[in-house]
């Protein structure tokens, strides 16, 4: 069932289109995850549809509720913002409660929500505490409980991890996600991070220069990027220059290597671009009968601790490097240093061509 | 077919606005509507005047001609203009070495001295006026020493200097402390390394990096001066200048057209040193970046030595000038019988009305604290953090930041010509407490203004859209957090309304009437009575009162600390 529609939203800043006519809908008990560089517009989105800024033109419905021109007091959402602000002056008790006080709930009712919901947060008993007494984390978890205090039926995060360690981050993401299952609540949020959107959400828009350049599960957008921008913006890729011989099938180099299925539209003669990722390749067992094995040097090793990324010069690519990676397994059973030949195939099944 | 499609004309979505909105928009359009009323139309209506005759008819630049043709107004003009250089010279590298004293030596006493050289700013600009002709005047104890250095007499263009001198000083203080303490411990660092003289160091990293502090003092006293009308009333003399002309002019000879000629000149350096300030403040705000490291000096004995012996010269200076006004205050009959009483005090309290003069004082003072602060922090808060009503938000910016360049005289002047009108349904203002507290609250009002900006923009930008978000309206918010945590702030802005308002002349000087007359002008009226005792006297108690409200308000910001500010003691684990 679509809880949030969005339809043609548009948004310019005088002569600047900061969004051009965004078409999308979000399931219920979803989580979305808007990605791209930053100035892609993804925030400006976020607060759109929280009524903090207006689109020059589109519509949102949320429920079925036309909510394109409403004020934010008139909506229904919590929000989380990569500052937390939390007030600072107030206790977190009173943070979380913060929006319940407002609905004339008796007192006792109110306390024991509050503490409902820190408990839900992982932070009991920590009511009587005031904002700067907390980490960071611990900060952005009370964030997280007065934004879920009012059970709303969407839930904003903006950046929410960003100013957190790294370590803290993996961490909270971990529980923002198990927590966002355990409630059922329809999600969005907003970060620049691929690893963080792709560990975390149930479906990525990706959007690059005011438009969504593909929408899909983490695996869709990793594995089939649907554009050069995604396939480049989200994880490693070699980019190939190539030209298509028909039926699926591109010279590049020495190499003849024929692509899957969906590569069959690019015209004979046509100057096309392959796009590898370093992982796609079969470096162990028997290559015998394999097709597509090329011969390299390792040229340069980067030490990543599980794996390493190699870049190859690869012999019959005419010595264009090659992004390659390895396990550190691999990298001891093959031997893989600088200055050492080693033997491969290339996964052209893998292959992407735009 | 034309090849080019004519593009569709798209009317941009517009939110619905919630109730609450609209009660913001409301109070930003209030505060819009104030200033227009009480700074815009009084400022427009003194360039209306300057260019109508008598009898209200347009006659173009004709007032400017006639003015221009009269000698004795240009040589006020000429007066103005040399004394203000004068004073702006002179202060200047005093209050720099005095600030480089307090910033850059080990000197002990820094607090007590810094103390004693902002004291003017307590008192009248004229008490150092009254004090030097208690030392130099007619009568005066030291009066042969000012002949010993070739002047005739205290009177005019000397007395004129030395008081002004006094009474910019703390202000180019304030501003040259802050430019000096502003410095990056790293630049002295690789200087040192690199094994720099300390005169270099001085001349490439230190006046440099005070520059625009320099230029900004400059201005400051420059403007200061040439606008001041209480010390060339009091000692000036027949030496005339543009704001005592202002003042002949208006309320002697009732000749508005020419007042306002004046006026607008003394309107020029003000607006001058606000574009240079606005332009310079704009340029400075990359000089020290987050990561610099905060200068400390380290002990230099013969330095340390000099700078205090500077310092404490100063120091003995101004407390002479404030000791001289204090003991007038108490002599019995100067120069004759300077046995200590209290007569100047009891009699004028009762004959010479600075009771009620002082009353008038208080009440001056309160309202404007009161009513300053709430107009001021309540326009700041409608203007950072309110949504909506954008066309409007830029005219209350540039409004706010206008009194700035005008002189309180001008700013008096205009209250006259558009008050004082005959069609005006305000008339019933004119010379009444209400007007005179409005007047002082515009007369200060960028300051106020400038400090709760910045108070505001400290506080995180989305505690409106989480209220927004949570349902909460944003007066329940400014209510319950932006309130309790700017509370220090409203206590700075309603002790500087406070103090300003106690001691300010020139633009109250238009518009009071014998019931709502003030302290600081009743000491200009006792002093043309010749009653310079009572004059004394009555500067003494507005410095005393000014003081003793500073005094309060530490402590009340003090105790407001303990009771509302406990958040900010708190230490993350």
């Amino acid at each position: 069932m679509t809880y949030l529609q969005l339809q043609g939203i548009r948004k310019s800043f005088g002569s600047f289109q900061a969004l051009r006519d965004i078409d999308l809908s979000i399931e219920k008990g979803e989580f979305v995850c808007f990605l791209g560089p930053s100035g892609c517009g993804k925030t400006t989105l976020l607060r759109i549809i929280a009524g903090l800024e207006t689109q020059t033109a589109g519509s949102i419905h949320q429920s079925e509720r036309d909510i394109s021109v409403l004020p934010p007091a008139q909506r229904d959402y919590g929000i989380v913002f990569q500052s937390y602000a939390l007030f600072p002056n107030l206790t977190v008790a009173d943070n979380v409660a913060y929006g319940l006080v407002n609905r004339k709930q008796p007192r006792a009712e109110i306390a024991a929500r509050v503490e409902e919901l820190l408990k839900l947060v992982g932070l009991p008993g920590s009511g009587v505490k005031y904002p700067a007494q907390l980490s960071g984390g611990q900060q952005q978890r009370i964030a997280l409980a007065r934004a879920l205090a009012t059970k709303p039926g969407l839930l904003l995060l903006d950046e929410p991890l960003s100013a957190l360690d790294a370590i803290v981050r993996v961490h909270l993401r971990a529980e923002i996600r198990s927590l966002q299952r355990q409630l059922g609540v329809t999600t969005i949020m907003v970060t620049h991070d691929q690893e963080e959107a792709m560990s975390i959400a149930d479906r990525i828009v990706v959007m690059n220069q005011g438009v969504i350049e593909q929408v899909g599960t983490p695996q869709d957008v990793y594995e089939c990027p649907a554009t050069p921008f995604v396939a480049e913006f989200i994880g490693k890729v070699n980019v190939l220059p190539a030209h298509a011989l028909g039926q699926g099938r591109f010279r590049v180099g020495r190499l003849e290597l024929q692509g899957a299925a969906h590569c069959d539209a690019h015209v004979a003669g046509a100057s096309v671009h392959l796009y590898l990722r370093p992982e796609d390749r079969v470096a162990e067992g028997a290559l015998e009968g394999i097709a597509n094995r090329v011969w390299g040097e390792v040229s340069n090793v980067e030490f990543l601790g599980g794996s390493c990324l190699a870049q190859m010069r690869i012999d019959e690519l005419d010595g264009q490097p090659l992004l390659v990676s390895f396990s550190l397994n691999q990298m001891h059973d093959l031997g893989v240093r600088v200055g050492a030949r080693l033997e491969m195939a290339l996964r052209s099944d893998r292959l992407r061509v735009f | 077919m034309s090849a080019v499609l004519p593009l569709p004309t798209v009317v941009a979505l517009r939110q619905r606005a919630h109730w609450t909105d609209r009660i913001a928009h409301a109070a930003l359009l209030l505060v819009v509507l104030a200033l227009v009323v009480f700074l815009a139309l009084p400022l427009a209506s003194i360039l209306v005047k300057s260019l109508q005759n008598g009898e209200g008819a347009f006659v173009g630049l004709a007032n400017f001609t006639s003015y221009l043709a009269s000698p004795s107004l240009l040589s006020s003009l000429w007066h103005s203009v040399w004394v203000s250089l004068m004073v702006t010279l002179v202060t200047l590298p005093l209050a720099f070495g005095f600030a480089y004293a307090l910033s850059r030596s080990c000197m002990p006493f820094k607090g007590l001295s810094r103390t004693i050289a902002l004291v003017p700013l307590l008192a009248p600009s004229l008490l150092s006026a009254l004090s030097l002709i208690y030392w130099f005047g007619n009568q005066g104890i030291a009066r042969g020493f000012i002949q010993a250095l070739g002047f005739e007499t205290i009177y005019g263009a000397p007395g004129i200097v030395i008081a002004e001198c006094f009474a910019v000083f703390p202000h180019a203080l304030m501003i040259l402390i802050t430019a000096l303490s502003l410095a990056d411990a790293r630049l002295y660092e690789a200087a040192n390394a690199l094994g720099t003289s300390t005169r270099r160091k001085f001349f490439t990293i230190t006046l440099p990096g005070a520059k625009y502090g320099l230029i900004s003092a400059a201005l400051v006293a420059f403007t200061l001066v040439m606008t001041d009308f209480g010390i060339p009333k009091v000692i000036g003399g027949n030496f005339n200048m543009l704001a005592t002309d202002v003042f002949k002019l208006v309320i002697g000879q009732q000749d508005f057209q020419r007042g306002a000629v004046v006026g607008l000149l003394l309107l020029l350096p003000a607006v001058l040193t606000f574009v240079v300030d606005w332009l310079i403040s704009r340029k400075q705000t990359s000089m020290l970046s987050a990561r610099a490291v905060p200068y400390r000096p380290s002990p230099a004995p013969v330095f340390d030595a000099l700078m205090t012996g500077y310092t404490l010269l100063i120091s003995a200076l101004m407390l002479a000038m404030l000791g001289m006004a204090v003991f007038a205050s108490f002599a019995s009959f100067w120069p004759y019988d300077l046995s200590l009483t209290l007569k100047h005090y009891t009699m004028g309290w009762v004959d010479a009305e600075i009771g009620d003069a002082f009353v008038n004082s208080l009440k001056l003072a309160a309202g404007t604290a009161f009513f300053g602060t709430i107009i001021v922090f309540t326009g700041a808060y409608m203007l950072e953090k309110t949504r909506g009503l954008d066309v409007l938000r830029p005219v209350v910016r540039l409004l706010a930041m206008l009194p700035m360049a005008v002189p309180g005289l001008v700013l008096g002047l205009g209250y006259i010509f558009f008050f004082n009108a005959p069609g005006n349904p305000l008339n019933g203002l004119y010379q009444t407490l209400p007007l005179l507290v409005l007047c002082t609250i515009v007369h200060f009002y960028t300051t106020g203004h400038l400090t709760a900006v910045t108070a505001l923009k400290a506080l995180d930008a989305e505690f409106e859209s989480v209220s927004a978000s949570l349902k909460v309206p944003f007066f329940k918010t400014f209510w319950r957090v932006t309130l309790p945590i700017c509370t220090p702030t409203l206590l700075d802005i309603a002790r500087y309304f406070f103090i300003n308002a106690m001691t300010t002349i020139s633009a109250v000087v238009f518009l009071y009437s014998p019931s709502t007359k003030v302290a600081a002008i009743a000491i200009l009226n006792l002093d043309e009575a010749g009653e310079a005792g009572a004059a004394a006297a009555c500067a003494i108690l507005i410095t005393a009162g000014s003081t003793l409200v500073t005094l309060l308000f530490i402590a009340l910001g003090w105790w407001v600390n303990r009771r509302t500010q406990a958040w900010r003691n708190t230490t993350t684990p």
